[in-house]
C-alpha cells in the first residue's frame, strides 16, 4: 500500500484527552473504491478516527493526508467536506424542519456554498435529476415534501446517507449505520452501502457482526486507539488478540 | 399544485395577498382616514394615532431583523436594543445640531453640552451635521459593530444560551456608557428637544405624517428583503443551521459566515427602527437600548410567531398596542402583562399567534384532497 494510491492516509496520529490516548500512534490506510469497516471494543477509539479525518477533532500528533497529497491537519469541517469527505453520523443528523428534498438540496454538492452564492442561487434540472436519483435509491420518494423530522428513525438514517451521497464525497465516513434498525432495514443498508462502495470509497464503523459479515471485505480492529489487526473477517475471528479483547481478558500480549 | 416546502414555511408562501392587503391599509386607508372624516367622527384617526402607530411600526422592522437571527437561524440575542439604540442615537444626533441656536442657551452647541460646560463640538459629532451621514452611519455603525462583535462570537463558537447572555451584557455595557455625561451623548437624559428634520419642523403634523408614511415603505421594504432571504437557499441553511448546526458544517457550509451575515442584517435593520423611532418619538435616552427594552423585543417577537415574518410583525404591533391601551388605564400593571404574557406564550403557545392560525387552518386543510406531489415545482422555489 503506498502513500499515492490511498484516498486516506494516517501515520502516527495521536488524539490525547488529558492524558488519555483516544488515538496513540495510529496508522491507518484506505485505498480507492474500498470498504473498510472498523470494529472494536467501546472506546477504542473508532469515534474519535472519524473526528480526526473530517476535522472535527485536532490531533496532537501525526500527519493526515487526503488523496494524493492534501493534509487535512488544520482545516475546519466545512472545508474538509467540500474537498470531498462525507460524514453520517451515529445518531441521524439531519433537518427536521426542512422537506426531505430540502434536506437532499442542500447537501447537494456545488461550486460555492458561500452566503453570497447561495442567496442567488437556483437548482438546474441536472441537480433535480440528481435528488430523484437519490431519492431512488434511498427509497424516500413518497416522503420527498414530507418534513424530515416526520421520518421513522431508519427513513432518517436513509435520509442522512442520502444526503452525505449527493454531496459525492471521494470518501465516506459512516458511524454505526444501523443502530437501532430491524433486521430487514439491516439488510437494505447494507446493500446500500455495498452499491455505494462501487464508486466511492467508504469507511464503515460498526458493531453488529452479523452486519460486519454481510458487508465487509476488509476489517480493521482497533483497540485502546492503535490498529491490533487487519484482514478478511476470517482472519480477524481466527486472531487470537481480537478474541481476547472482545472476551474481555485484559492480559493481552501487544500491549 | 405540490408542496415543496416544509409545512411551517408553507404558512408564508401564502403572503402576498395579506402584503399587499396590509400595505394597502397602511399607506392609503389610515391616512385618508386621518385626513378626510371629521375630527369628532368615530372613523377618524388622530394625527397622535398615526404618530403612535409609525412608532409601532419602526419596532415591527427590527421585529424583522430580530425573527431572521431567532426564529430561522434559532440564535437568541438579547442586544437588539443596543443596534436600535445606535441607529436612534445617530439619528439623534443630526437633529441635535439641526437645532442650531434655537435652544435654550442660544448656543450653536446642543443645550447638554453647555450644561456640561462643554466649549467644543467633540469630534465625533462633526459629520452628524450631513443629514446623509447620520443616516448612512445609522445603519452602518450598528451593522459593523454587529460584524466585529459576531465575528468573535461566531469564529469561536459561541452559541446558544452563551451567545444569550453575552448579548445581553452588551446591553448592559452600551446602557452604562450611554448614561455616562462624559460620553457627550447626553446622558441620562439623551437627546430631546428636537425641532426640525431637514428644514422641516417637526412639531407640524405634515412632518410627522411624511415619517408615517416613510415609516411604512421602510417596513415593506424590510419585510421583502427578509422574504428574498428566508425564501433563498440561504434561508434554508439557517433553517438547518437551527436543526443542525453539525450537519450544517458537515453539509460543506460554515455556519459562522451565515449566522454573521444574518446577525449584521438584523443590527442594520434594528439601527433604521432607531432612526425611525427619533423623529417620530422625539426623544432617544439610554433606557431605550438596555436590558428591559431588548428583553421586551424578544416578547414581541415570541408572541407574534417565531420564524414566520407576519409573526414579527404582528407581535411588535400588538404588543406595543396593548402597551399603550394597558399602560393609559392600568400603568402599574402592565410589567406584570407583559411578563405574564410571556410566560403563556411560551407555555401554551410556542408557536404564537401565527401558530395558532396555523394550527385552524391546517384543520381545515385536512379536510381537503391530497395534493399529487412532483418536485417539478421545486423551479419555482428553489
Amino acid at each position: 500500500m503506498t502513500e499515492q494510491g490511498s484516498i486516506i492516509y494516517l501515520e502516527g496520529v495521536t488524539v490525547d484527552y488529558d492524558g488519555f490516548k483516544a488515538l496513540n500512534n495510529l496508522n491507518f490506510i484506505v485505498n480507492h473504491r474500498e470498504l473498510r469497516v472498523v470494529i472494536g471494543p467501546n472506546g477504542a477509539g473508532k469515534t474519535t478516527l472519524l473526528d480526526v479525518i473530517s476535522g472535527k477533532t485536532k490531533p496532537a500528533a501525526g500527519r493526515v493526508i487526503f488523496g494524493k497529497d492534501t493534509d487535512l491537519i488544520g482545516m475546519r469541517e466545512y472545508e474538509i467536506t467540500q474537498l470531498g469527505i462525507g460524514r453520517k453520523f451515529q445518531a441521524p443528523s439531519i433537518y427536521g424542519n426542512l422537506t426531505v428534498w430540502e434536506n437532499l438540496d442542500l447537501s447537494l454538492s456545488r461550486v460555492s456554498k458561500g452566503v453570497l452564492f447561495t442567496l442567488r442561487g437556483r437548482s438546474t434540472a441536472a441537480e433535480r435529476t440528481h435528488i430523484n436519483e437519490a431519492l431512488a435509491t434511498i427509497g424516500l420518494t413518497e416522503q420527498a415534501f414530507l418534513r424530515a423530522g416526520a421520518l421513522s428513525h431508519g427513513q432518517k438514517q436513509w435520509l442522512e446517507i442520502g444526503m452525505v451521497m449527493l454531496q459525492d464525497p471521494e470518501l465516506l465516513l459512516v458511524d454505526e449505520p444501523v443502530a437501532g434498525m430491524t433486521d430487514e432495514e439491516t439488510a437494505q443498508t447494507g446493500r446500500l452501502l455495498q452499491s455505494l462502495a462501487e464508486k466511492h470509497a467508504i469507511v464503515v464503523i460498526e458493531h453488529d457482526m452479523e452486519f460486519v459479515r454481510q458487508i465487509a471485505r476488509t476489517v480493521t480492529v482497533l483497540h485502546e486507539g492503535t490498529v491490533i489487526c487487519e484482514g478478511s473477517v476470517e482472519k480477524i475471528q481466527a486472531d487470537e488478540r481480537v478474541r481476547e479483547i472482545y472476551l474481555g481478558r485484559q492480559k493481552v500480549a501487544h500491549a | 399544485m405540490a408542496e415543496s416546502l416544509a409545512p411551517r414555511l408553507n404558512a408564508e408562501r401564502n403572503e402576498g395577498p395579506v402584503f399587499w392587503v396590509v400595505g394597502f391599509v397602511l399607506l392609503f386607508v389610515l391616512p385618508v382616514l386621518n385626513v378626510l372624516p371629521a375630527e369628532d367622527s368615530w372613523l377618524h384617526v388622530s394625527d397622535f394615532a398615526l404618530n403612535r402607530f409609525g412608532k409601532f411600526l419602526a419596532f415591527a422592522i427590527l421585529a424583522l431583523g430580530l425573527d431572521l437571527i431567532w426564529g430561522y437561524a434559532g440564535i437568541l440575542s438579547l442586544g437588539q436594543g443596543v443596534f436600535f439604540g445606535l441607529g436612534a442615537y445617530c439619528m439623534g444626533m443630526h437633529l441635535m445640531l439641526a437645532i442650531g441656536s434655537e435652544g435654550v442657551y442660544g448656543s450653536a452647541l446642543p443645550d447638554f453640552m453647555v450644561w456640561n460646560q462643554v466649549t467644543a463640538l467633540p469630534f465625533f459629532w462633526e459629520p452628524f451635521h450631513s443629514f446623509t451621514a447620520a443616516i448612512l452611519a445609522g445603519l452602518l455603525v450598528p451593522a459593523g459593530f454587529a460584524l466585529l462583535f459576531g465575528f468573535l462570537a461566531f469564529r469561536s463558537r459561541i452559541r446558544g444560551v452563551y451567545f444569550a447572555i453575552i448579548t445581553q451584557a452588551l446591553a448592559l455595557m452600551a446602557w452604562l456608557i450611554f448614561n455616562r455625561n462624559e460620553t457627550n451623548l447626553g446622558g441620562t437624559n439623551g437627546l430631546t428637544d428636537f425641532k426640525t428634520i431637514l428644514g422641516f419642523r417637526l412639531s407640524e403634523p405634515g412632518t410627522q405624517f411624511a415619517l408615517y408614511v416613510i415609516t411604512v415603505l421602510c417596513l415593506g421594504g424590510a419585510y421583502l428583503l427578509c422574504r428574498w432571504i428566508i425564501t433563498s437557499r440561504a434561508g434554508r441553511v439557517l433553517i438547518a443551521i437551527r436543526d443542525s448546526e453539525q450537519r450544517v458544517l458537515f453539509s460543506g457550509y460554515s455556519p459562522a459566515n451565515y449566522k454573521l451575515f444574518v446577525f449584521v442584517i438584523s443590527a442594520a435593520l434594528a439601527g433604521l427602527a432607531g432612526m425611525l423611532y427619533v423623529p417620530q418619538v422625539g426623544i432617544i435616552t439610554p433606557a431605550q437600548m438596555g436590558v428591559l427594552p431588548s428583553l421586551e423585543m424578544v416578547v414581541w417577537v415570541a408572541v407574534g410567531g417565531r420564524a414566520t415574518l407576519v409573526g414579527a410583525i404582528v407581535g411588535a404591533v400588538g404588543v406595543n398596542l396593548g402597551r399603550s391601551i394597558l399602560t393609559n388605564h392600568f400603568p402599574e400593571l402592565w410589567p406584570f402583562f407583559l411578563g405574564g404574557l410571556f410566560v403563556v406564550v411560551v407555555l401554551l403557545f410556542p408557536d404564537g399567534v401565527m401558530g395558532l392560525t396555523r394550527t385552524v387552518s391546517e384543520k381545515i386543510a385536512k379536510r381537503n384532497v391530497r395534493l399529487s406531489k412532483t418536485p417539478a415545482v421545486e423551479e419555482e422555489q428553489a
